[in-house]
């Protein structure tokens, strides 16, 4: 498994990073959408994305649209982790196209269970496994 | 823990009133547990102990810290995939006439269990169909969450989608409040597992998870004993991963018959309950 780990924040992208790759995943990171979107179009397509909202140049929400519009980019699962958390905007990311939503702070564990509800890991990880 | 003596006084404690067993190798636990009650008092961990003797109010504080389990929605998700692809079928076919389920979170703890079914008999039940689920735990504490129905910001990071999240909780200041829906089919009430069961009826499914593994052989045998009668014939039994009635009296082990539902074990009273264990039937001949 491949992810893409975008956030602004360096140490949240390290945070995200030891958390996943202790899950044997791939790594690429992006500071922010247009970064990730520039390495996706250059080949670089990950299973799943981990998605901060708010960014310069691209915010998260808009990455998340972007990549839906893209069908050739339908299967790769958008997991927003931000510390927006209002209902709403939760309704608004969901109804744009992100399947989960981790809301910041968070613990590791928090990150296992959503990849489990996912399907993203091989059975016996996360959700108290 | 810094004494031995202190760590057996508090588990011989919660033995005592609960049947609950903390080994040796479980005072790192103890420890943890009971750090933050001895700093609210301004007593180091050994003080506080002693103080227990004849403070009743700290022993009840004691209790429902060390009964509390680890707990988060769907926990293993497997076993709530099994509920509505496997048992909810026949159930339904079973209960048109009543139009109606009973399930028992047996060891609540702080309801996401309860909460997390009630989400799964909203979505799966039909129209003019009701529910109720009887959450009870031995902690006074733990009960009175349930019947709150909030929960922190953390708490539902674990294992709740975020479908679910906005479907069927509100914000409420720095906490999310589950919907008086589902709070409302909620009964929270506080029961000993080790005592009678008494006025709770008969339920169609019982989830009786990740607790057993606290209580001794002869207590593990008389709580799953006493558990037969308040399951509906057809009803279903769930336990936790790690356990299993493997290591039941015989006649008790035949008494609950195992069914495998994908990964997850189910059990099911067997049709004619024998009290004679079934060793000496089978060798008759």
């Amino acid at each position: 498994m491949r992810a893409m780990i975008i956030d602004d924040s360096r140490a949240m992208r390290s945070i995200l990073r030891r958390i996943v790759t202790d899950l044997d995943f791939e790594t690429a990171e992006a500071e922010h959408g247009q970064a990730a979107l520039d390495q996706m179009r250059a080949g670089v397509v990950p299973d799943v994305c981990l998605v901060d909202w708010n960014m310069p140049v691209m915010d998260g929400y808009t990455f998340i649209t972007e990549v839906r519009a893209n069908p050739e980019w339908r299967d790769i699962t958008l997991m927003m982790v931000t510390t927006e958390s209002e209902q709403r905007q939760i309704v608004r990311a969901l109804a744009a196209g992100a399947h989960e939503y981790v809301i910041k702070p968070f613990t590791p564990d928090a990150i296992v269970d959503k990849l489990a509800l996912l399907g993203l890991l091989p059975e016996g990880h996360g959700v108290n496994a | 823990m810094t004494g031995s003596t202190a760590f057996a006084s508090v588990s011989a404690l919660v033995r005592r009133e609960t049947s609950m067993i903390y080994d040796e190798g479980k005072e790192y636990l103890v420890e943890a547990r009971l750090n933050p009650l001895a700093a609210a008092r301004g007593l180091g961990l050994e003080e506080y102990v002693a103080r227990l003797a004849f403070d009743a109010e700290e022993r009840r504080k004691v209790i429902d810290a060390l009964t509390i389990n680890e707990t988060s929605w769907f926990r293993d998700h497997t076993p709530y995939q099994a509920f509505t692809d496997a048992m909810l079928p026949p159930l339904l076919n079973a209960r048109a006439p009543q139009r109606r389920l009973r399930i028992w979170s047996a060891a609540c703890s702080s309801g996401q269990e309860a909460y997390s079914i009630a989400m799964l008999l909203d979505q799966h039940l039909p129209a003019g169909w009701d529910y109720e689920i009887v959450a009870t735990d031995i902690s006074t504490q733990m009960l009175e969450r349930v019947r709150a129905g909030r929960y922190s910001q953390v708490e539902v990071n674990r294992g709740l989608p975020a479908t679910s999240l906005v479907r069927y909780f509100t914000r409420a200041g720095r906490d999310w409040e589950i919907a008086e829906r589902l709070r409302e089919r909620v009964t929270v009430k506080h029961l000993n597992l080790a005592a009678p069961y008494l006025g709770l009826g008969t339920f169609d499914v019982i989830w009786l998870r990740n607790v057993l593994i606290y209580f001794d052989a002869a207590t593990k045998a008389d709580i799953l004993r006493r558990m037969l009668p308040m399951l509906a014939p057809d009803g279903y039994l769930l336990l936790g991963s790690s356990e299993t009635t493997l290591d039941l009296p015989t006649d008790l082990a035949a008494a609950w018959q195992r069914e495998q539902i994908g990964r997850v074990p189910a059990y099911r009273r067997a049709s004619a309950l024998s009290t004679t264990p079934s060793v000496l039937t089978s060798t008759g001949a």
